[in-house]
């Protein structure tokens, strides 16, 4: 059994167990699973029990905070000053930030402790992690799946029991799609709710980072931790951040749930439709007030995404011009051969395809016809949306429409991998929270919901969340192919 | 649509980013077929629809324009490949 923050936190508190010697347990399980699953680009193992024993000190003087000594990894696109911070890609491949992200400050303060930097596709672009420019990471249910992506190794880690939790990010289903094909719950917060400074540009109107962990209380747990107005993010919101634990609710009366159609016919794989189906009806019992409901616009959002997120990055990743940091070719004659040949080396072919596509969009002559006619097309996605959150709290849908794929499978067929997003992309584009959990299994490998929220609606959807985990239990489930006997908490 | 090596180039140009002749003809076929995707935007009519300029209409929000501390210019070049008396080194530019 893997444990949660709540339980680590139990212990801790009650001094059963000192968070260095938590700290050396996951170090230890790291080292016994780490080269089947390939989760973890750096481990730092000195600088998580120097985290480690600051923590104790802080336990000792009665000063806790809900993470605090808890072990935890970060995505390998959000800074950690001292440490490594690769994106996964050969561009930055020995890049040292010179300082934090807003939500490691955060963490850092909150006394956590950092295993290590996590797998990912390159610049956070993929849905499997076989874009990373380093290994692939694999699904811990079945070491020949991928674990999804971008922030696999994030999800494969919690998974695998290698950490209590982890922070991804999430652009178009990132934290989403890996929770469902690895069996735990990701949370994508609203555009604005979690500070942006120090997470490295994907698609900047997009992006968030979010929490992977073992449940939704966990899930809460974090969220409020790292979310909340930062000066150094000017799209981040000055909203209050409540305590989300408030939230957990086992209990769904008064609740208006939709269920909107059109994702039920974008490639869902029968199986996945039926574990959906069960899953509705379990929250009816739960007394929500369930109905169908039509969001006509879902079919288009992944044109959308895919013209607005590769144009965005192809500005955001015109930084990379080996100057001033990161890979460099020096060879050439002059600064614009050198910086043409960084870049053609520097980054893998998914990246260049994306940044194809975006400088494509944007330039001359068909900006109109691409990238203002894909953010018209967003406002009337987002609109729908808002018509539809006038009569319900929560929207439920599939988080993808298949469970985990086999690596390789989808690799040469870059139209095929982008379909794996095709539940998560709409919410992306609207900017909304939501919620993957896990539903049920099929084929043996798990399959997750999605519960999408209103702005600022993080609280209705870990209600939603937390009763139906705590109806059902599918979080309990933990893969075979990856556990051993040897790994029981001591609670 | 599709698109030509010599289109395929020139957006690499615009990118500044070179291509082996390889990568110009996997683009030029691959693509193709994801503009083709877009298409079926045109379906949707956005007469009078402003573009989204945020997903929640929120406004930018600025702080107080006051000095605060910053990186040392030791951090801020720390990383470079190339630097000399805390500047970054490049070959000619012109």
């Amino acid at each position: 059994m893997c444990l949660t923050i709540s339980q680590a936190r139990e212990a801790l508190r009650k001094r059963e167990i000192s968070s260095v010697e938590l700290t050396q347990r996951f170090l230890s399980r790291i080292e016994e699973v780490e080269g089947r699953v390939s989760a973890l680009v750096t481990k730092d193992v000195d600088l998580a029990l120097s985290m480690a024993s600051a923590a104790d000190e802080d336990i000792r003087e009665g000063n806790i905070s809900p993470v605090t000594g808890i072990p935890m990894m970060v995505k390998d696109v959000i800074l950690t000053k001292g440490t490594r911070t690769t994106c996964s890609s050969r561009m930055l491949s020995s890049f040292i930030p010179p300082y934090d992200a807003t939500v490691v400050e955060k963490l850092r303060e909150q006394r956590t402790v950092i295993l290590g930097k996590t797998n990912m596709d390159e610049f956070a672009m993929g849905s499997s992690t076989e874009n990373s420019a380093f290994f692939p990471t694999h699904n811990p249910w079945n070491l020949e799946c991928v674990p999804g992506g971008s922030s696999g190794g994030s999800a494969a880690a919690v998974a695998a029991g290698e950490t209590v939790y982890s922070l991804g990010s999430d652009t178009g289903g990132s934290i989403r799609q890996p929770a469902s094909f690895c069996g735990i719950v990701g949370l994508k917060p609203t555009y604005g709710r979690v500070s942006r400074y120090g997470l490295v540009a994907f698609a900047s109107s997009l992006d968030q980072i979010g929490p992977l962990t073992q449940d939704v209380a966990d899930s809460a747990v974090v969220l409020s931790a790292i979310s909340g107005y930062d000066p150094r993010d000017s799209t981040s919101v000055l909203y209050d951040v409540p305590d989300y634990t408030q939230f957990l609710i086992p209990d769904l009366r008064g609740m208006h749930i939709g269920v909107p159609q059109e994702y039920f016919a974008l490639g869902i794989d029968p199986e996945v439709q039926r574990t959906m189906q069960d899953a509705i009806w379990e929250m009816k019992k739960l007394g929500a007030d369930i109905s169908e409901t039509s969001l006509p616009h879902t079919k288009y959002a992944l044109s959308c995404y895919y013209i607005i997120a590769p144009s965005e990055a192809s500005a955001n990743l015109a930084r990379y011009d080996g100057v001033k940091y990161g890979f460099s070719y020096g060879e050439g004659k002059d600064i614009w051969e050198n910086m043409g040949k960084t870049r053609g080396l520097g980054f893998g072919p998914e990246v260049k395809r994306r940044i194809m596509l975006g400088t494509y969009a944007l330039s001359k002559g068909y900006y109109d016809a691409y990238y203002l006619k894909a953010q018209k097309v967003r406002t009337k996605i987002c609109q729908e949306f808002e018509e539809a959150f006038k009569k319900y709290d929560c929207l439920v849908t599939p988080t993808s429409p298949t469970a985990a794929f086999r690596l390789g499978e989808k690799v040469d067929d870059p139209m095929k991998m982008y379909l794996s997003d095709v539940c998560t992309l709409p919410v992306s584009i609207a900017g909304l929270p939501a919620i993957s959990l896990p539903c049920g299994l099929v084929h043996d490998l798990p399959v997750g919901m999605q519960i999408i929220g209103r702005p600022f609606g993080e609280g209705d959807i870990l209600h939603a969340a937390f009763a139906y985990e705590k109806a059902t239990k599918w979080h309990e489930l933990r893969p075979k192919d990856i556990d051993s006997d040897a790994w029981v908490t001591s609670n | 649509m599709k698109l030509s090596p010599d289109e395929v180039r020139y957006v690499a140009e615009l990118a500044r980013m070179s291509l082996t002749s390889e990568e110009v003809e996997r683009f030029a076929r691959g693509l193709s077929s994801i503009l083709d995707s877009f298409d079926m935007l045109t379906e949707v009519n956005t007469d009078g629809v402003p573009p989204t300029t945020h997903p929640l209409s929120l406004q930018n929000i600025f702080r107080e324009d006051i000095r605060e501390p910053s990186l040392t210019l030791t951090d801020v070049v720390a990383n470079a490949p190339q630097k000399e008396g805390g500047f970054f080194k490049v070959k000619p530019v012109l």
